[in-house]
């Protein structure tokens, strides 16, 4: 990216000053080095979404943002309803609700090392993972409208979990205003087989160890400490979540012109929130989310059965569950006065400040856990929410590291079976269906994670908490 | 006109182009299909043994291959399936289909990846000057 296209506010965040037809400045938060390598397209779709009816703030971009789908990933965007403000699919992606929760397990590297491999084994036969598994649900219509208004609460009635998971998750596990009446008989179909399963691509389920602490006091409330174990599961609202985006996106692509939309690119398809199409995609975005915090719940209660066979003395509660791919209702301060907007996140974790009422009480006082993926063989990030941050991109952080390259590139430098067998010698064990999914996910071709948390740290959106690194990795 | 019929993926930094090049429309879609199997497993080791029809319609060419590969997308997870041979038909914006395939074996085909929907990204549907056709987007996997 040249770097004469921007103004630098501060040391991590570029502003690009309205031009044509934005309505509001494209802001990216990076440090010099990440936007110097940031694709030129970020730059592009930054500005692009500036200029969609109604945004409020700016167009803003995370320091893992790339080259997306209309909105670029790691692309924050907030409109307001009210002033003609729209609902954009594309801004909201195709797996909806896809998300990071990080479960503790009460263990110590000490109690893993003897029973690894037969813990990495059972994992890989309990989690259906990769194209083609299947859950072990099946859901009639009657059942998968429930799922679909009830979320992880409707998994907690039906014996996944407990409630005290409903507190550490989004929404109380249960997004409000879904409408399964929206969902399509397709994307209800495609979900007949997957409920409870982890899919593919990027999508994980990794044992990790605890090897670094930051910032104590947060860690402390996060009962994070060096030498824990913990469990994060990275998956999102499977077939029926990609189905919605499918079907969404041509909708809006066809009535944007109707509602004089005019796009600047046709993934940027969107409609106003206050149409018949918003607020159909509003309902049927909402079930997704749900589906995608069920899907979630059911993964922890089949990986808390493997602990209880493998390891019974270790309890599973869960830390905290984040979404990334989203827009939801939130209240945030514009010029001085409170307004309720529509928040998208696409490829960027909701980061909420300490203080804020959708927190649960343990956690309150010291912001939202904010749960960053890394690549298979590095490591992941817990950072917490911050005030400046609430300021900032209305309480939003990165999500994860990004790629660095195509699944194409790192199809030719490196051979699954050999990424599998070098990461065993660095004590990472990695169980897949398929090598060639392993090639494509090497660690290699992702960016380097730290860089982007670190510039996430500086620049205020999150604060840093915790480091963790891979011990087994289940990959689909 | 332009050598035969043929296939292949562009890169995308998270995700996958598909295209296809044909002499007509038709079989730059249908070699476009084959690109988009050939992001999950060889297409080589799919045997066309049971045929399945499908149709779709759209405004224009562009929205037409999106459908188009959805359709097949909505196929192959709701079948378990995969597709290796196809024959298209186009008609006014209006296609119609024949795949051919079979069950998906995960030992077999060690699939690398589920494709999670087909976008307008790099969407093209063009012809060429030499006459030959170009269908082209990238896949959200």
């Amino acid at each position: 990216m040249d770097l004469a296209l921007f103004e630098r506010k501060s040391e991590y965040e570029w502003h690009i000053r309205p031009f044509g037809k934005m309505h509001v400045p494209g802001v990216i938060f990076a440090s010099e080095t990440l936007l110097r390598e940031m694709d030129a397209k970020v730059y592009e779709q930054v500005t692009n979404v500036a200029m969609l009816p109604g945004i409020v703030g700016a167009s803003w971009a995370m320091p893992d943002a790339h080259w997306g789908y209309g909105f670029p990933i790691g692309g924050v965007a907030a409109f307001n309803a009210d002033a003609g403000g729209v609902v954009s699919a594309g801004g909201v992606g195709f797996d909806i609700s896809c998300g990071v929760r990080t479960l503790h397990t009460g263990l110590h590297i000490d109690d893993i090392n003897a029973v690894k491999i037969r813990l990495a084994d059972a994992l890989y036969h309990t989690i259906p993972a990769g194209m083609g598994s299947t859950g072990a649900i099946r859901l009639d219509a009657a059942g998968m409208d429930a799922m679909l208004k009830g979320g992880a609460r409707w998994a907690v009635e039906h014996g996944y979990g407990n409630a005290a998971d409903l507190e550490r998750i989004e929404e109380g596990g249960c997004m409000s205003g879904a409408d399964p009446a929206q969902v399509s008989d397709q994307a209800k179909k495609r979900q007949r087989d997957e409920m409870g399963t982890l899919g593919s691509g990027n999508h994980y389920l990794e044992v990790q160890l605890v090897t670094e602490v930051y910032a104590p006091e947060i860690a402390s409330a996060f009962d994070v400490k060096e030498g824990d174990v913990v469990v994060s599961i990275h998956c999102g609202s499977r077939g029926l979540g990609h189905q919605i985006g499918t079907e969404f996106l041509k909708r809006m692509v066809l009535a944007a012109p109707g509602y004089g939309i005019e796009l600047p690119d046709r993934e940027l398809a969107c409609a106003p929130i206050n149409s018949p199409v918003g607020n159909d995609y509003l309902g049927a975005m909402r079930a997704a989310i749900n589906c995608a915090l069920a899907n979630r719940q059911v993964l922890t209660h089949l990986t808390r059965q493997v602990f209880e066979k493998v390891l019974p003395q270790a309890r599973l509660p869960l830390l905290y569950d984040v979404s990334h791919n989203t827009c939801k209702v939130e209240e945030h301060t514009v010029d001085g006065k409170k307004r309720k907007l529509y928040v998208h996140r696409k490829g960027a974790t909701r980061a909420f400040g300490p203080g804020h009422h959708d927190l649960p009480k343990a956690l309150r006082d010291f912001g939202q856990p904010v749960l960053i993926g890394g690549s298979m063989g590095t490591a992941s990030y817990i950072l917490a929410g911050t005030e400046q941050g609430m300021q900032l991109a209305y309480g939003s952080a990165c999500h994860g590291a990004g790629r660095a390259m195509s699944r194409h590139q790192a199809l030719r430098n490196w051979s699954g079976r050999k990424v599998v067998d070098d990461l065993e010698g660095h004590g990472i064990l990695i169980r897949s269906p398929s090598m060639r999914g392993v090639a494509e996910e090497a660690p290699g071709a992702y960016k380097d994670v730290s860089a982007v948390v670190d510039a996430a740290d500086q620049a205020g959106l999150a604060r840093k908490v915790a480091r963790v690194v891979p011990l087994i990795c289940i990959k689909g | 006109m332009a050598d035969t019929a043929h296939w292949e993926h562009f890169p995308h930094q998270a995700d996958v182009g598909v295209r296809g090049h044909g002499e007509t429309l038709e079989q730059a879609f249908e070699q476009a299909a084959l690109a988009l199997t050939a992001v999950i497993t060889d297409p080589e080791t799919v045997a066309p043994n049971e045929v399945i029809q499908l149709s779709c319609m759209s405004p224009d060419p562009e929205l037409l291959l999106v459908d188009w590969l959805n359709s097949l997308i909505y196929e192959m997870v709701t079948r378990s399936m995969l597709f290796s041979k196809f024959e298209v038909r186009l008609e006014n914006n209006h296609l119609s289909a024949n795949a051919w395939g079979e069950k998906l074996e995960v030992a077999r085909h060690h699939p690398a990846v589920e494709i999670k929907g087909a976008t307008y990204t790099s969407l093209k549907v063009a012809q060429l000057p030499d006459g030959s056709w170009l269908a082209q987007c990238v896949v959200d996997v």
